[in-house]
């Protein structure tokens, strides 16, 4: 994938970067340095005023990409079911098919009990996992997630990276994620990328060799993923007081 | 220390106090009309207020019975009803569609807002004359005074449904391929049908307004054509009776529209 942008009121800018297929990226970055944005030009939600990118196609019928939002991304006038298959029917794919992919991915993120009730009753976190399991069922090249767990308190959130994880190495998806939580980049990526603040540009990016399946507490106790939280956290702490001035 | 009580009993308790006042509030609801009926016939027949034009209420069911053993009443309401129902639909079908083509695309909604702001002002009651004389004395001229009192809430309060609609919603129909005719099954039409509802619900009583109205002016049938002659005849009992009806039909209506909202917003 290659990306670039220049504009007058610049959000990013010079932007090239390629994912592999199956791996997982973390995009890192203080707030409003056009992470988002990115990630929207990408979803095809906001066009890019220059440059290109392409998404390999490894399957025809597969769509390019599916969406993750912040928070309130899942309708409320759908059941959780209805809700989950929304990507599967507006590709009008066979009834029994969406029924079968519905439940699978309704089970994987352990709602099935849920499947008939409105989003209205569902927890925070449980409305989380709707969303991902949309994005999942819809089967595209890679799933992009802006900062699907930020409005999570802190043990909802590592059990959604938890499942998340496991539905990842289960389907070998394609996944950006957008964080701004240096222990959640470490924990779920292969790869870590730090952009500035604006006009976002991508500065530096850091592997994560760290074997999986991977435990919350390696993050804190090897010393490489420690030196690696400390590299991130001083860039970050570099452009939060450069963009200051 | 006699503080410290079985636990259950004191939730059973408190469960108790609970189910009493529900039902003291269901008392309540049902007292009042009725205590105005009582008060209303201790005034009447006592004399301290004219019977002639404040008639009992066991005087006014009377009447009402003889008027629907008669036949009349029947024809009165059948053609109300039917004036209501239709230009009802006449006012709402359109008024959705148009509210919808407005709330989801700019051009139409600036091109045709002016027109329903500049129309909306004038009461359909007095443009009936007008009407009158495109649509002649027949029904059609009485359900198009409906149907155009009612278009304008639900035109209004759809357009405002379809703004409402959280910008996210239309990302997540747009990042996951929604074609147009989805979108417009799948976000808009669910997606404003709150507010849609509450402009039917506000239709719905202007309907009833409208009606009796209209049937004052341009009438020989229906239950404002009764309470207008019965009065002109001074035969006040006739008159409550169709009052009465038109309350009645109003109640009912909104319990209709107020279930229909509950049937089709689950989600709420």
């Amino acid at each position: 994938m290659f990306y670039k942008k220049e504009n007058s009121v610049t959000a990013i800018e010079n932007i090239s970067l390629t994912i592999e297929d199956g791996e997982f990226v973390c995009l890192v970055g203080p707030s409003g340095c056009g992470k988002t944005t990115l990630l929207r030009i990408l979803a095809g939600l906001e066009n890019q005023s220059s440059g290109d990118f392409t998404i390999e196609k490894t399957d025809q019928n597969r769509p390019n990409q599916s969406m993750v939002f912040q928070e309130r991304g899942i309708l409320p006038w759908l059941t959780v079911e209805e809700n989950v298959a929304f990507g599967l029917n507006m590709r009008h794919l066979s009834k029994s098919f969406i029924k079968e992919r519905t439940t699978y991915f309704l089970n994987k993120v352990g709602l099935s009990k849920f499947a008939k009730m409105y989003p209205k009753e569902l927890s925070g976190g449980m409305k989380q996992r709707v969303s991902i399991a949309r994005a999942f069922a819809n089967d595209s090249e890679i799933l992009l997630m802006d900062e699907p767990f930020g409005a999570l308190d802190e043990q909802n959130k590592y059990i959604l990276q938890e499942e998340l994880l496991s539905i990842w190495s289960e389907t070998k998806k394609t996944v950006l994620f957008i964080t701004h939580s240096i222990d959640e980049a470490l924990y779920l990526s292969d790869r870590v990328l730090l952009m500035s603040a604006q006009p976002g540009k991508i500065v530096s990016e850091i592997n994560i060799d760290l074997p999986r399946p991977r435990k919350l507490e390696d993050i804190r106790t090897d010393p490489e993923m420690t030196s690696k939280f400390i590299e991130i956290w001083n860039h970050l702490q570099v452009e939060v007081q450069g963009s200051r001035l | 220390m006699k503080d410290l009580k079985n636990p259950v009993e004191t939730e059973q308790h408190e469960w108790r106090r609970q189910q009493l006042q529900q039902r003291l509030k269901t008392w309540l609801t049902i007292f009042s009309p009725v205590c105005l009926l009582l008060v209303w016939q201790f005034l009447s027949q006592s004399g301290l207020i004219d019977a002639r034009f404040f008639p009992p209420p066991t005087a006014i069911v009377s009447t009402f019975i003889e008027l629907l053993t008669s036949g009349e009443l029947f024809q009165h309401i059948n053609i109300s009803l039917f004036r209501i129902i239709a230009g009802f639909l006449l006012g709402v079908i359109p008024g959705i569609i148009i509210g919808l083509c407005m709330g989801l695309y700019a051009p139409i909604r600036h091109f045709i807002s002016p027109l329903i702001m500049a129309l909306m002002p004038i009461p359909t009651l007095a443009l009936l004359p007008l009407i009158l004389i495109i649509f002649g004395i027949g029904e059609v001229s009485k359900v198009v005074t409906i149907a155009g009192s009612v278009f304008f809430p639900v035109v209004i309060n759809t357009v405002a449904g379809v703004i409402s609609i959280d910008k996210i919603y239309l990302d997540v129909a747009k990042n996951y391929g929604a074609s147009r005719k989805d979108f417009f099954l799948k976000i808009a039409l669910p997606g404003s049908l709150p507010f849609m509802l509450e402009g039917i619900q506000m239709g719905q009583a202007i309907a009833l307004l409208t009606i009796v109205a209209a049937e004052m002016m341009g009438a020989n049938s229906g239950i404002g054509y009764l309470i207008w002659t019965s009065y002109s005849a001074f035969l006040l009992k006739e008159m409550f009776v169709g009052l009465i009806l038109i309350s009645f039909f109003g109640y009912i209506f909104s319990l209709l529209i107020r279930g229909l909202q509950k049937k089709l917003l689950p989600w709420r």
